[in-house]
């Protein structure tokens, strides 16, 4: 041996001595394991999920290492086998940066299409809150989940596909979401009541979407201009005329498509919320700001894509206190080496925007929720650009990070000018599910609406 | 008066008074810097983003720091001599 193997091995945090390594911890406290993996090593340290070492990176260093890496030396198509069956088998979860690059701009998310999709989105609001009393009670992760399935497959499917979807859909896809326990690291097909519900699901889905697909073939033809991502995928056909897509191959098309943009969607409008019930006084500056933006009677379509400065910052805060993704995986393609530390082939590489978001070196008091760290001179979320992850960082950064914001803002600028909102319970009692890899409020996470004085509904017809 | 004032740019062709840098590693193609400054920045359908003028003119100086600020990814930067 040479000189030259003077690179040792990533330290190993304590505990983990379980059947699964760490996989019980990580499914009861995982950002608790997260954390200490930081305290106890640094920078880069270890901790095992079922048969496989992860090397968890924290630190703008270690980040920019890990965000910076190329396919051929992280990647993430074996990362996140809890999708497999919920995408189906040859539905990959992530593209090349290429292929991202192309989607991004042939695809719903272009730029071009953003000011559609606002104005989609606060129709989809208004008709929600349409069904409001003049005071009542809702479960945010219900109502947010549905409102993003909506929103969501208006946008990237079409109006034509989302008008045929009702509350069903929302709640199949929510069991698919919560048929990601971690134990998919050892089996995804594990016999456990979740995953029996999470394949339940899809089959229901794709009977639901082949059902559409059916009708659609016995109708008449989309009218001009109404012809959705749908009436697309089933024109395609094979050399013989038959149909190139099954309805399971659009389901899980579709299932994919959605996936990203909604339960982080979903959670980041739930707890913005809950961080604005717990700090009234930047609540009341949102509401303040949002009066004076739209005091002139402009669109929502047209503000959601322009700068409101209080309502992004706590919607960022949000973001970094309550990351929708705490852990990004990748799998190490070919050894691979961080300052003094190796990283053997086929171990899993992890950063964790939980523990990168909270740095106290980076975000001074870094558990408080403090919108105005994003306003100048302190912009800590560009002084920040390898820590301040909600959406990742570098070539695999979330594509629909512009779409996500605008979205948000749509969302609040409708529910905020409309509505007032409190706690239903104490407000230190909503917290996230950890149990899954898709994090999700826990129930009840209820909250009080009532319309807003001055605020009248809609003229009755 | 506390802090320095920026050095003035020298105007003209050539001058290389700012030049753009762009962090291929970062880089989704987004195009928002192209609809910031479209004389500057040019974005493909496959999202490959040329610099149409790496040095730009002090007239577009206003246009390629919103780029700058409103790139997605951080990608861009400018350098001063």
């Amino acid at each position: 041996m040479t000189t030259e193997t003077t690179l040792r091995e990533p330290p190993r945090v304590s505990g983990g001595g379980g059947e699964n390594g760490h996989l019980d911890e990580l499914s009861r406290d995982p950002i608790g394991l997260m954390a200490r993996v930081r305290a106890e090593c640094g920078d880069v340290g270890e901790f095992t999920l079922a048969e496989r070492d992860v090397v968890l990176l924290t630190g703008a260093d270690a980040n920019e290492f890990y965000f910076r890496a190329p396919e051929e030396q992280l990647d993430q198509a074996e990362a996140y086998p809890f999708m497999t069956p919920i995408f189906g088998e040859g539905v990959v979860f992530d593209a090349p940066p290429e292929r991202r690059r192309e989607m991004l701009h042939n695809q719903a998310l272009r730029d071009k299409f953003m000011r559609g999709h606002a104005a989609t989105i606060s129709r989809e609001v208004e008709q929600m809150v349409a069904g409001w009393d003049d005071e009542g009670e809702i479960d945010l992760l219900e109502w947010f989940a549905e409102l993003t399935i909506y929103t969501s497959s208006a946008c990237l499917i079409g109006p034509r596909f989302r008008s045929e979807l009702d509350g069903r859909f929302a709640q199949l896809y929510h069991d698919l979401e919560q048929g990601t326990d971690p134990i998919a690291y050892v089996d995804p097909y594990a016999d456990i009541e979740s995953f029996r519900r999470r394949d339940a699901a899809r089959v229901a889905l794709v009977e639901l979407v082949g059902g559409i697909m059916e009708r659609r073939t016995a109708g008449p033809p989309a009218p001009d201009g109404e012809a959705d991502l749908l009436d697309i995928l089933m024109s395609i056909r094979e050399e013989d005329g038959s149909p190139r897509f099954t309805a399971d191959t659009v389901t899980g098309m579709f299932i994919s498509m959605m996936f990203a943009g909604h339960h982080t969607t979903s959670g980041t409008a739930a707890w913005t919320l809950i961080e604005l019930l717990r700090h009234p006084a930047e609540l009341q500056a949102v509401n303040t700001e949002l009066d004076q933006l739209y005091a002139d009677g402009s669109e929502v379509s047209f503000q959601a894509l322009r700068e409101i400065p209080r309502l992004e910052s706590a919607l960022k805060e949000a973001l970094r206190l309550h990351p929708p993704l705490i852990l990004l995986l990748r799998v190490a393609m070919e050894e691979l080496s961080y300052g003094d530390y190796r990283i053997a082939a086929g171990k899993f590489v992890a950063a964790s925007p939980a523990i990168c978001n909270r740095i106290p070196e980076d975000f001074p008091d870094p558990d408080a929720f403090v919108p105005s760290r994003y306003l100048q001179p302190r912009e800590e979320d560009r002084a920040n650009p390898w820590t301040w992850i909600p959406f990742g960082a570098g070539r695999h950064r979330c594509v629909g990070a512009a779409f996500a914001m605008m979205q948000l803002k749509a969302i609040f600028s409708v529910l905020l000018q409309g509505w007032e909102f409190e706690a239903a319970q104490p407000l230190d009692s909503y917290r996230n599910d950890h149990s899954k890899m898709v994090v999700q409020l826990e129930q009840p996470c209820r909250v009080r609406y009532r319309r807003r004085s001055g605020s009248a509904p809609e003229p009755a017809q | 008066m506390p802090g320095a004032l920026p050095a003035p740019l020298r105007i003209g062709a050539g001058a290389g008074a700012v030049r753009i840098v762009v962090d291929r590693d970062l880089c989704q193609g987004h195009a928002a810097c192209e609809g910031e400054a479209p004389g500057v920045f040019s974005v493909s359908k496959k999202g490959e983003l040329t610099v149409l003028q790496p040095e730009p003119p002090e007239s577009e100086r206003a246009a390629v720091e919103l780029a700058v600020k409103y790139c997605p990814t951080h990608a861009l930067s400018i350098e001063e001599d």
